[in-house]
């Protein structure tokens, strides 16, 4: 460290060393960087007394506040079901047009509902409930199966169509394609679309009535307004599940597509199922 | 014969790669074994065009052996500019899912493409060549081992081209940043102990008493990273024949190894290494002193002894025992300080020469690289709080703070080692063009600000979005909500990102140009100091 080498810029002497041209000066180390290198490193050990931090030959030292995450975890579970607790014990025990009168319970219930909804129900219904191509809108009121609470706790416990559970909704409508011809099907299709207001050819609406009478009946009633018992949909109130074009119509009537809804009440039990079902009956359609 | 040996050898690489490709058991291998075939092949081929008969030159053992520098200089940047092109895909693909296209294009496959590509391709060929031309000026030595480096340049761009050819045939071992299979891996592990046998061999021949700091950095950072890979890729094969292994460890020990790995990678590739290009880059531009010697010896030691035990801080709260997250934490924290001193005594190096800020481009970038590199080492420990992790763990934060470092430290300091190197690696008075240079710092440091920016907006959002609870303590919002909330952000991170690779497109034309011979002609740089006193005094207007 030769005081022969000074830097005439800032006064500073050089360590004698040079590589490639490149000197180094001899500054000291600046104080402040000193003192908060020192600081964090006395926090560090601070710190790893208080908390776990030291590994030994079988275990870890256990810090002397006890801090353990685990154990945080499952306190703030033990609160949270404590404080939860006494709603869903009233959930539990009470039918779900009790839980609807009594304010403070359906108010949980659908806050609960909705929660569950979010992990167990957007996939198909979307976020908002507000459905897609084959999956039914949850805010309006047109209900295949029914839109009361009731209604809804048996859809949803049993699912539709769902092969492993013997009380779930079923029907199916039977593939037209093979019933009748093609020309009746466009006919049909045209009727169909006429009832809710669509304009459609005459010379094709006639003749179709006929073949809904003939037909369709049966399940969508005399005045096409469906049937909840069969999960036959209302065909005059505009809404479509599969598509409200003549062709989408015909392709339904053609070879039908039929939607599978799980049954939920395996996975979530009935206090989650008594909840989601007043949160979907909360949604705007409920009746 | 000229190349004799290394034609006969590559021949049997070809040859074995052949048999490997024919009794392959699984179909990706079998295509990754035809892609190593060819490639071999083909580089055969042309050792096979340039070889002589006769005796060689001699050459002269005291001039540096700048070959293999030169096409990694080259490489840095086409590698660069590829792997930045992949980051700005893969962010529309977030932004735009339709985007996405099956199989060998999708997101999945895309990503370690990209940051293989930026940190191993870009990077590492920034440090491989930038270490190469320091250790030898440094050291006032030719580079040992005759064609080792060589060896070591084109061994490194197999291992490249394998590990990015395997992930888009959907070949990984999805450990993060460690995703190529057990052959590449085993082959990585090849050309890197040839590194180090190069690295240290040139060290132990050299001419000077001292070993300079910059060597010092590189030296651990080849030999951690060595250290790192072989453990954390520590395997089984399924079959000596197919692309499919079992890693050596299981659970949280392979969660550990894997973070203990993932940050050091980030620890002693994207810091250690780049603050060796930083020690002998910056005062080399400056032209003044490295401010403190002092300094530079108790930040590396601290840098490197703190930095290797911080990994756990990736792993806060999870199945990892709580007293292995203190000591993530802690160490991180401790880990501040050393990683600033690398910051101070680069900026500090520039007093005496802080107007080159307003005339040179080049030190412009360096010193955007070491604020960057300041900000980015305050953040990280910040963020390897458990409290402060809570939030920022999982969401965009955390690509936000990686980029913060990668785009402004990692990328800017190696844009400057480039444009310092590459006039004087091919005996040009100058760079093609200096403004071109301006252009890129602008286009780098505003897509680094909006990109860090945009991420961290996003990150808090989604953090705190996750964690919504209403008065009933339910979450407020599905995940898909969340998803959803974070698209205007994915746009905007995307068009961050296009500024930056812009920035590299120019700089690649510039590298071209420049290699090729031609000068621009343009205005020299306005603003050195006597005209910026002038101007201020009203004087007159400097035309």
């Amino acid at each position: 460290m030769s005081d022969e080498h000074i830097d005439e810029f800032s006064g500073v002497s050089m360590t004698g060393h040079e590589w490639d041209g490149i000197r180094e000066l001899n500054n000291p180390l600046p104080c402040w960087w000193v003192i908060t290198f020192y600081v964090t490193i006395v926090w560090a050990i601070g710190y790893t007394i208080a908390y776990p931090a030291w590994p030994m030959l079988t275990s870890a030292t256990k810090g002397v506040l006890g801090y353990s995450s685990r154990n945080d975890v499952r306190n703030e579970l033990a609160a949270a079901e404590v404080a939860k607790g006494k709603y869903i014990a009233a959930i539990e025990a009470k039918s779900i047009s009790e839980i609807a009168a009594d304010d403070a319970l359906r108010e949980f219930a659908v806050a609960a509902g909705g929660a569950a909804f979010k992990v167990n129900c957007v996939q198909c219904h979307g976020s908002g409930a507000q459905g897609s191509a084959g999956f039914p809108n949850l805010n309006d009121d047109d209900w295949l199966w029914g839109g009361n609470a009731d209604q809804i706790q048996q859809t949803i416990t049993h699912g539709i169509r769902f092969p492993s559970d013997p009380d779930t909704r079923l029907s199916e409508m039977p593939a037209f394609g093979d019933i009748i011809t093609a020309d009746q099907i466009k006919q049909v299709s045209a009727y169909a679309a006429s009832l809710s207001g669509q304009v459609q050819d005459a010379k094709l609406v006639e003749p179709g009535a006929k073949v809904f009478a003939e037909n369709c009946v049966a399940c969508h009633g005399d005045n096409a307004k469906g049937n909840r018992e069969l999960g036959a949909p209302d065909l005059t109130d505009a809404i479509w599940l599969y598509g409200s074009g003549e062709t989408d119509i015909a392709a339904q009537v053609r070879a039908p597509k039929h939607g599978v809804m799980p049954a939920w009440i395996g996975r979530l039990g009935e206090t989650k199922v008594k909840e989601l079902a007043i949160y979907v009956h909360s949604l705007g359609g409920g009746e | 014969m000229k190349f004799g040996t290394a034609i006969v050898l590559l021949s049997l690489f070809a040859f074995a790669a052949l048999v490997a490709a024919g009794f392959g058991v699984d179909e990706p291998f079998r295509q990754h074994m035809w892609i190593l075939f060819f490639a071999v092949t083909g580089f055969t081929a042309i050792l096979l065009r340039k070889t002589e008969f006769k005796p060689a030159a001699p050459t002269d053992p005291s001039a540096y052996m700048d070959g293999p520098i030169r096409y990694g200089a080259i490489a840095t940047v086409f590698w660069g500019v590829i792997g930045m092109l992949v980051g700005v895909v893969i962010a529309l693909q977030l932004a735009y899912p339709d985007l996405n296209i099956e199989p060998w294009f999708n997101f999945g496959r895309l990503r370690p493409l990209h940051t293989s590509g930026v940190v191993f391709a870009f990077g590492g060929n920034a440090l491989l060549c930038t270490s190469l031309y320091v250790v030898q000026r440094t050291c006032r030595a030719r580079l040992f081992g005759g064609n080792l480096a060589w060896f070591v340049f084109w061994g490194y761009q197999l291992f490249i081209v394998m590990a990015a050819t395997g992930y888009l045939l959907g070949i990984t071992e999805s450990r993060e940043y460690a995703e190529p299979e057990w052959y590449v891996d085993l082959w990585l592990t090849v050309v890197w102990v040839a590194y180090l046998i190069l690295f240290l061999g040139t060290i132990l021949k050299r001419k000077e008493p001292h070993i300079y700091v910059a060597n010092w950095f590189y030296l651990s950072f080849i030999v951690t990273i060595a250290m790192l890979h072989v453990i954390n890729n520590l395997s089984m094969p399924a079959s000596f024949l197919g692309s499919k292994s079992y890693s050596a460890f299981s659970g949280v020990q392979d969660a550990l190894t894997q973070w203990w790995y993932g940050h050091n990678a980030v620890g002693f590739f994207l810091t250690s290494g780049f603050l060796g290009m930083m020690y002998y880059f910056v005062p080399k531009q400056a032209n003044r002193p490295v401010y403190s010697y002092r300094l530079s010896i108790i930040h590396f030691w601290a840098l490197i002894f703190l930095y290797i035990w911080a990994g756990p801080h990736h792993l806060h709260y999870t199945a990892l025992p709580d007293w292995a997250q203190t000591l993530g934490m802690v160490f991180s924290i401790m880990l501040w300080m050393p990683s600033w001193g690398g910051m101070i005594n680069g900026l500090m190096t520039l007093s005496g020469a802080w107007d080159k800020i307003r005339t040179d481009p080049i030190i412009r970038m360096m010193v955007m690289a070491i604020a960057f590199y300041g900000m980015s080492t305050l953040e990280g420990p910040v963020m390897a709080i458990k409290a402060v992790n809570s939030l920022s763990h999982y969401t965009d934060w955390t690509i936000g703070h990686v980029h913060s470092g990668a785009l402004g430290w990692v990328g800017m300091i190696s844009f400057g080692a480039i444009y310092y190197m590459v006039p004087k690696l091919w005996n040009r008075e100058r760079l093609y063009s200096l403004r071109l240079v301006t252009w890129h710092f602008w286009l780098a440091t505003l897509g680094i600000v909006v990109y860090a920016a945009v991420m961290w907006v996003s990150g808090v959002m989604q953090g705190l979005m996750w964690r919504e609870n209403d008065e009933q303590g339910f979450l407020v919002y599905s995940f898909a909500e969340t998803v959803a909330a974070m698209h205007p952000y994915y746009i905007m991170r995307a068009i961050g990102g296009a500024m930056y690779l812009s920035g590299a497109l120019i700089m690649a034309w510039n590298i071209t140009m420049t290699i090729l011979g031609y000068q621009r002609e343009e205005e020299p740089m306005p603003g050195s100091a006597p005209v910026f006193r002038a101007a201020r005094s009203g004087a007159k207007k400097w035309a």
